[in-house]
């Protein structure tokens, strides 16, 4: 192949590079191979190797999360494929924009259960915005373009694109197709505008919940609530739209939300969701939740409109727009008894003072910058994480909110680092997690990146389900226990020449985060800490928001009968 | 200030079309979504439209009105779904095709035709001992015909899923939406064209 001929894999590559796609996530395998091959003909395009496919659109993950522009990742077909459903599911839950092209069998062997074929399409049916076959090779630009124009527009979400082997190969003769624009957002009605205007005019007890459809709205719903001087709720996937520092802040709601936010909802008489979807975390019970409250729901979608919670006006549109409308002739709700019970609410607010997971998580995002970008993976360090950084700024969190995937954190900060190589991309891990995508220590050595600052929290348990079993199940202490078979963390990282620190004690820690965080490559720190440590506050599942428990109650002192031998002894030791 | 509660409402059949994309895996796209959902479709029925590229279907779902109004706004967000129109909010027509293969003796034989007759139905086999009949019509007369019949002695029915249009001079499609088959022009146009009157809501609509 010279470079004068033009295939479909080629014209797969002109077509993201006319996109502005300047870097992929992948790897390659029998069915993408064409793509690969005419990937050598374009060496403006960067394509990061990851060791695993899902590490691989993580990464595009953690790109698209921090960024807010379209990841992309490339897989080939059968295994490398269905590698990638975790990531497509995560990413359609949590609205992120991402292209996934996988490469399948030629036309004439697709549906034949040819060597390594899966019907990828049918199987992402569900978790997916949408997804295409290409079937004739000229369609195949237009294609990627309204994939790339589906996954961005309105709400985003991931869209495949499965392309055989023979269109790869086939001759093109068309023109490379270009971007399609970016469709506007509906304007939001004005009859909802004003009748959201009156309820914010006569609310005594007001609160302003937003979430991850507002990323792109930060200042103008920061406008909002101080106009109004309404305090402000930010979800798991909000977290970062309005100022930690603003005195408006609550914190953020749900199963392990502040004492002030959930109390806040409980009591509110108008609650002003904005860009969010009411996710059963965030609500606890449903009929509990902000009972006595009159509720706004600002929201793109219309289909999350009323699909959980009653929703008193809807508004349907742009999150900045609205925002921008609803602070219109706003003025101070002059509300001191409101705001004095917030204030106390707020004070309830623990420091950890005690070594244990949330003092080394607490002690890693108190030494965060405003710009750094704080990826988490899935479980206690993440709740803890959510509930201690104080985010100036939107897309500086990065989590896997609606899936709760494990192994996540740790490649989205690749994806994240590579987006923005001048910031530093933290990710605090769990020892359970952390070795779901390990392997991607790989991907930081192999490309250089020296801005991944990798923590492992180690209880040496599954943290949160521990906590669970001691809650819900009378600590039977069922197969959580990790502690025997993890790996020496420092001596894996040194495997892959990534520096490695730990601290075991309050007293080691500030040291070995200064050694970790000053080190000029990317490092990791292991932060060993006591087996036995409960994320508080806690909404248990099933219960209203109004019910939750603010600290930990008394340990009782007697351990279950049928607890992990293996976990037994490890605590008596 | 209180919505109802989905409790509170009854069950019943709602009547819903959707103008889709004709595409490979369209059909299972849709079912699909509402099988995951736990929506269970009653009757489905699928054919081509007067636009190339257009197909029908139209559903009859089960459930309170704030399913199915759950379920067609899920609908609305596939890209493959061009419209959506809850048939139950204006007046249509509505048919169904039915086969029905009747049991029959030399005593019966005459009563069997005359019901028929009445019904309008036509015979379209005749065997030594069933005839077969063809109704078309809306529900309520094709479950009246089965029920005049049962006595006789059903063998076999097999009933097509329900088909409506909306009723008067509109069309679902304005024609100034499509242009002849091209569908890459089809779904920019639709999105254009003004929201449908207010709908009667679980919660007020205000988009």
């Amino acid at each position: 192949m010279t470079q004068g001929d033009m295939t479909g894999a080629k014209a797969l590559w002109a077509t993201l590079v006319g996109h502005g796609i300047t870097t992929v996530f992948g790897y390659p395998g029998g069915a993408i191979m064409p793509v690969y091959d005419a990937l050598t003909f374009y060496p403006e395009m960067r394509h990061v190797l990851a060791r695993h496919e899902q590490g691989a659109i993580h990464a595009a993950e953690g790109w698209a999360k921090a960024t807010g522009e379209i990841g992309v990742c490339l897989a080939t077909s059968g295994p490398g494929a269905t590698n990638l459903v975790t990531g497509l599911a995560d990413a359609m839950m949590d609205s992120v924009p991402l292209l996934a092209i996988t490469g399948n069998v030629a036309r004439h062997l697709m549906g034949t259960d040819a060597f390594q074929e899966a019907d990828i399409t049918g199987i992402t049916l569900p978790i997916t915005k949408h997804n295409y076959v290409v079937r004739d090779v000229e369609e195949l630009p237009q294609v990627i373009a309204e994939a790339i124009r589906i996954a961005r527009s309105g709400r985003p979400g991931p869209v495949l694109v499965d392309i055989p082997k023979d269109i790869q190969l086939a001759p093109y003769h068309g023109e490379i197709a270009r971007p399609h624009a970016r469709p506007e957002a509906p304007d939001p009605a004005p009859e909802a505008i004003a009748r959201a205007h009156e309820l914010l005019r006569g609310a005594k007890k007001p609160v302003i919940m937003v979430g991850g459809g507002a990323l792109d709205a930060a200042a103008d719903i920061t406008a909002l609530a101080r106009a109004w001087d309404i305090p402000v709720i930010t979800t798991l996937m909000g977290l970062g739209v309005f100022p930690a520092s603003d005195p408006l802040w609550l914190g953020m709601p749900g199963m392990h939300g502040s004492v002030a936010a959930n109390r806040a909802i409980s009591e509110a008489d108008v609650l002003l969701g904005i860009g969010l979807r009411f996710d059963d975390r965030v609500t606890g019970r449903v009929n509990g939740f902000a009972p006595n409250a009159a509720i706004i729901h600002v929201e793109l979608d219309a289909a999350e409109i009323g699909k959980i919670v009653r929703t008193h006006v809807p508004v349907r549109g742009d999150a900045g727009a609205a925002a921008r409308l609803l602070a219109e002739g706003a003025q101070k709700l002059e509300l001191p008894e409101w705001q004095a019970q917030v204030e106390e609410w707020k004070s309830r607010t623990a420091q950890p003072d005690h070594w244990g997971a949330a003092y080394g998580v607490q002690a890693v995002v108190e030494r965060l910058r405003p710009d750094d970008i704080l990826s988490s993976d899935v479980g206690q360090h993440q709740m803890l994480a959510a509930q201690l950084a104080r985010f100036e700024k939107p897309r500086r969190w990065l989590n896997s909110g609606g899936l709760g995937t494990m192994g996540f954190g740790f490649p989205a900060a690749i994806g994240a680092a590579l987006a923005e190589p001048g910031v530093r991309s933290v990710v605090i891990a769990g020892d359970g997690g952390f070795q779901m995508t390990a392997q991607e220590l790989a991907t930081l050595k192999m490309y250089d990146i020296r801005n991944v600052k990798i923590c492992i929290i180690n209880n040496s348990y599954l943290g949160m389900v521990r906590q669970w079993q001691e809650m819900f199940h009378e600590r039977r202490y069922s197969e959580v226990w990790l502690g025997d078979s993890n790996p020496d963390f420092l001596k894996l990282a040194d495997a892959y020449d990534v520096p490695g620190y730990r601290a075991s004690s309050a007293e080691e820690l500030p040291a070995a985060i200064d050694a970790w965080l000053s080190d000029p490559k990317s490092a990791l720190l292991e932060v060993v800490v006591p087996h036995e440590h409960a994320v508080f506050p806690m909404v248990p599942a099933g219960a209203a928001l109004s019910e939750m428990i603010e600290s930990e109650p008394p340990r009782a002192p007697t351990p279950g009968t049928r607890k992990n031998a293996a976990a037994e002894e490890a605590n008596n030791a | 200030m209180t919505a109802p509660t989905p409790q509170d409402q009854p069950q019943r059949d709602h009547l819903v079309s959707a103008l889709v994309r004709d595409e490979p895996r369209v059909l299972t796209r849709i079912t699909s979504l509402f099988g995951r959902r736990g929506y269970n479709i009653k009757s489905l029925s699928v054919g081509s439209t007067e636009h190339p590229g257009v197909s029908r279907m139209t559903f009859v779902v089960t459930g309170d009105r704030g399913v199915v109004e759950q379920a067609m706004r899920q609908l609305e967000k596939l890209h493959d779904v061009v419209r959506i129109i809850d048939h139950s909010l204006e007046k249509y027509v509505d048919r169904e095709l039915v086969l029905v293969k009747v049991a029959i003796t030399p005593e019966s034989r005459v009563e069997v035709r005359q019901i028929a007759e009445d019904f309008r139905a036509r015979i379209v086999d005749v065997g030594r001992h069933a005839l077969t009949f063809e109704v078309t019509g809306d529900e309520g007369k094709i479950t009246a015909f089965i029920e005049q019949m049962r006595p006789f002695g059903i063998l076999e029915t097999m009933r097509t899923g329900r088909i409506a249009l909306t009723r008067g001079s509109n069309a679902d499609i304005p024609s100034h939406v499509y242009h002849g088959g091209e569908t890459e022009t089809l779904r920019p146009v639709v999105e254009s064209v003004e929201p449908r009157e207010e709908r009667a809501r679980g919660v007020p609509n205000l988009f």
